[in-house]
């Protein structure tokens, strides 16, 4: 039986309230309520203070470069399809600097699961506009507001036919487990979008803000129709849906469609000579 | 007649490819030596390509500038090769254009009456050459029928009936003076037709490569597609990446979960990786990378050679960590130096890096089978379970750490592109940054043990060494032979490995000599500023191409001529 201190107990570099505590502590129940070993599971992040989050977890774990944990988790799950795969990083990391590649992972439906921490700011960098921040909120970098309008990461990934898109609320732990759980044992791409809040650079999306606002989606909801999934996600005001927008499985994981994959990890194949000279001779 | 140049001239979208493929596989399965360059505009359909197949009975050595037999298929590709025919030359072309012009050697082909439809002339115009070069029939029909006999019965009937009626057509008119010396084939199979694309991919597929990411760019997407082609029977897998960024970054994912990784790109797209390349560095993560030259800088000259990139291989990615960066010169080399790269990557868990170029990545030759057998080992990612304790980047006295995979054992496997402990784990202290700065650096040692020395050929202390690396080897060798044959004395030394360097290899050759001359396909010399970087020797002279073309003999000789007169009168003084 697999406990949440199984994955470790560290002192971590976060500011004190500040959000990534409680989704590290969701993260480790969500896995030990699973019964994962950490020794299958393998987390991957990019560059930030939520990129940091592996290293407080005992687990597999590839802390890489700014914008680039999708294309490593990628690649990761493509070597080894029977490791459990967690790409975990910020809103600058994922939706800014990695745009490209969440656009490209939610397209692909690769088998693993995207963890956003989402507190619309950079806080590493001392409180820039992220690519969440809302149109109009000023920083000391963007001080007569940011003019861009706010990507929208659940209408994104809706919109290029992802399978599973949740958001999840740092305040809400026991519910945020719970969506992870499901996005885990989503078969195919599961993107969970977690609003949090930085104590520290961002005056505006408060933890009360957010508490003020977060509201769990109810049994009215079809997980299954797309289109209600879409209206839900544009939702952004007095209340903001929290929990699964939309669940299909319909598409099968990216990684079954190689049937090289299905003998095992990579690391385990080798072709065998006759192969190799067969292949030479369509050369000659 | 031995050593001639074929050329192939028109437009893209003609069936020259094909049909210049077809040939060179005909004069392979012949038993004759061949060494193809390509000559292709940035477009799809029109324009004007080339495919050149230089041919004879001994080893060819670089490109050949005179053109013996034209076939052409456009207006254009006769007037703009009109001054490259040699003094006797034969000139193929369609009724049409044979009409048009009041050349004395043309021989205008009847294709209409060879075949009913136009996407066979190219196959006609195939058994044609055959023809005039005295090859064969079943040789030329059992490769036009490998070529298409397995999509279409009917499909390859056609074919071969075009190429029948182009061969007979062609015996009817032409006397045998074109014909090749007569040499008996080889054995089936003995022989492979390569190009450095098809020879990096066999060489990866033999080094147990299983993964390969990329984004399209000319001339290196050849590689992925020759893996792509593959990829069930080997147990490859192989994606087209949404960019570059992600490219390398997928193949250091699927390195650190224990893939063999490789990831061909050219100039621009190497350029982007270079983080990447930084990452798998630091994180000290197989990957081996190809990066086929072109023109730069930025867009350059996109379907053209150069040999502009050896210093954005050398110095590619912020900070410092061990890399090799080999240089092949042929498609054999290529074949065994990817194979060496992909070792070297695995045991020095550092990126490696192949140099090749749009010359050589699209230059067929003929290069015997290869001795599967008996290949030396290649380093594949340790399978085993490791114990609970294990530390990814234990410091070692070779600096290599002993690598496990995740989900292999009770072994957790931590890696960061932050500075880290040996547990991995990020770390700002300025002990263990030196430590571990000096524990990658003495991977470099290892690295430099294992350096290819630099092949030489000519005469002890010559008159004048010829410095080259990569594809420019046969160009350069060719040029010395010919100086050689009229009493200088020339010697060559062709590096095949450009990073580690050991001076000890070579440096007494450099000094030896009475004068070094780099050829370089770049306007910097760059290879000549390495060695002095190195060693301190200050080469002397260069000859350097940088107009998108590929170096030959006779770009090279009148260069050279000068500089050797001036340095063998400085002797008799």
């Amino acid at each position: 039986m697999v406990t949440s201190s199984d994955f470790g107990q560290f002192e971590t570099a976060w500011c004190p309230g500040c959000g990534n505590h409680a989704i590290l502590k969701a993260v480790k129940e969500a896995l030990a309520g699973m019964d994962k070993q950490p020794r299958d599971v393998c987390l991957v992040s990019g560059i930030g203070q939520a990129a940091k989050t592996p290293h407080y977890m005992l687990c597999n774990l590839f802390n890489g470069l700014h914008g680039r944990a999708l294309p490593v988790a990628t690649g990761i799950k493509l070597a080894n399809p029977g490791l459990d795969v967690i790409a975990e990083s910020g809103d600058g990391c994922m939706y800014g600097e990695g745009g490209n590649h969440f656009l490209a992972a939610v397209r692909r439906n690769i088998n693993l699961t995207l963890l956003v921490h989402n507190n619309q700011i950079y806080g590493l960098t001392k409180g820039q506009a992220s690519p969440t921040t809302a149109t109009g909120q000023t920083t000391k970098a963007q001080p007569h507001g940011a003019y861009s309008a706010p990507f929208a990461p659940l209408s994104t990934a809706l919109s290029l036919g992802a399978g599973f898109v949740a958001r999840g609320f740092s305040g809400m732990t026991e519910h945020l487990v719970s969506l992870i759980q499901t996005a885990v044992r989503h078969p195919g791409f599961a993107l969970v979008d977690i609003l949090q809040p930085c104590v520290s650079f961002n005056k505006v999306n408060t933890h009360s803000w957010y508490k003020e606002r977060c509201t769990e989606l109810d049994d009215s909801h079809d997980a299954g129709d797309w289109e209600a999934a879409m209206r839900l996600s544009m939702q952004w005001g007095e209340t903001i849906p929290v929990g699964i927008l939309y669940q299909n499985t319909d598409r099968g994981p990216f990684e079954g469609h190689f049937p090289q994959l299905e003998p095992g990890p990579l690391a385990d194949n080798s072709p065998s000579l006759t192969t190799l000279e067969s292949i030479m001779q369509t050369y000659a | 007649m031995d050593d001639i140049t074929l050329c192939i001239g028109g437009e893209a979208g003609q069936g020259l490819d094909t049909m210049g493929q077809l040939l060179a596989k005909s004069l392979i399965r012949s038993g004759y030596e061949i060494l193809v360059s390509q000559n292709y505009m940035s477009r799809i359909r029109g324009g004007h390509n080339t495919f050149s197949i230089r041919t004879c009975t001994s080893p060819l050595l670089g490109p050949g500038d005179e053109i013996h037999i034209l076939a052409a298929f456009t207006q254009e590709s006769i007037d703009l090769h009109q001054d490259q025919l040699a003094k006797r030359h034969l000139i193929l072309t369609s009724e049409e254009l044979g009409s048009k012009n009041t050349l004395d050697a043309l021989l205008p082909v009847p294709f209409q009456q060879l075949t009913d439809q136009k996407i066979l002339h190219n196959v006609a115009a195939l058994g044609c050459l055959c023809g005039i070069l005295g090859l064969l029939p079943d040789i030329g029909a059992g490769v036009v029928r490998s070529a298409f006999g397995s999509k279409d019965q009917d499909l390859a009937q056609k074919n071969l009936d075009a190429f029948h009626n182009g061969l007979n057509w062609v015996r009817e008119r032409i006397e045998d003076a074109w014909h090749l010396p007569s040499v008996s084939p080889p054995e089936s199979g003995s022989r492979l037709m390569l190009a450095a694309s098809q020879a990096v991919a066999l060489g990866a597929m033999s080094a147990g490569v299983n993964f390969c990411s990329f984004y399209p760019m000319t001339p290196a997407t050849g590689v992925a597609l020759n893996l792509a082609a593959h990829d069930q029977e080997l147990g490859c897998v192989v994606e087209q990446a949404e960019d570059e960024l992600s490219a390398v970054n997928m193949a250091v994912g699927a390195s650190f979960a224990g893939a063999v990784p490789i990831v061909p790109t050219s100039g621009g797209g190497f350029a982007l990786m270079g983080e990447g390349i930084s990452l798998a560095g630091m994180t000290e993560t197989p990957v081996t990378l190809v990066l086929a030259q072109r023109p730069g800088p930025a867009t350059g000259l996109p379907t053209r050679t150069e040999q502009s990139d050896l210093e954005l291989a050398l110095y590619s990615g912020h900070g410092e960590f061990p890399r090799a960066v080999m240089a092949p010169g042929t498609p054999e080399e290529c074949f065994y130096l990817t194979r060496k790269a992909v070792d070297l990557a695995q045991r020095y868990q550092t990126p490696t890096i192949v140099l090749t170029d749009q010359f050589l990545a699209d230059s067929y030759r003929a290069v015997p089978a290869f001795d599967l057998h008996n290949l030396s080992p290649v380093a594949q990612p340790d399978t085993s379970a490791f114990p609970q304790d294990y530390v990814r980047f234990a410091s070692t006295a070779s600096g290599v750490s002993p690598r496990a995979l995740p989900g292999y054992g009770p072994a957790l496997v931590v890696a960061d592109s932050d500075e880290h402990t040996q547990e991995g784990h990020i770390t700002e202290s300025g002990e263990v940054r030196t430590g571990m700065v000096d524990k990658r650096r003495r991977k470099e040692d290892g690295l430099r043990q294992e350096t290819a020395a630099p092949e030489y050929s000519g005469p002890d202390s010559p008159d004048v060494l010829l410095l080259c690396w990569g594809s420019s080897k046969g160009a350069v060798m060719e040029a010395a032979r010919i100086c050689s044959e009229s009493g200088m004395r020339v010697g060559t030394l062709h590096f095949s490995q450009v990073w580690p360097l050991d001076p000890a290899q070579f440096e007494d050759r450099l000094r030896q000599a009475g004068l070094v001359v780099a050829v370089e396909s770049n306007a910097g010399a760059q290879f000549a500023a390495l060695i002095r970087r190195q060693t301190g020797f200050a080469v002397q002279a260069s000859i350097l191409r940088y107009d998108g073309r590929p170096l030959s003999a006779s770009y090279i000789l009148p260069r050279l001529n000068p500089l050797i007169k001036e340095q063998t009168n400085g002797h008799e003084q």
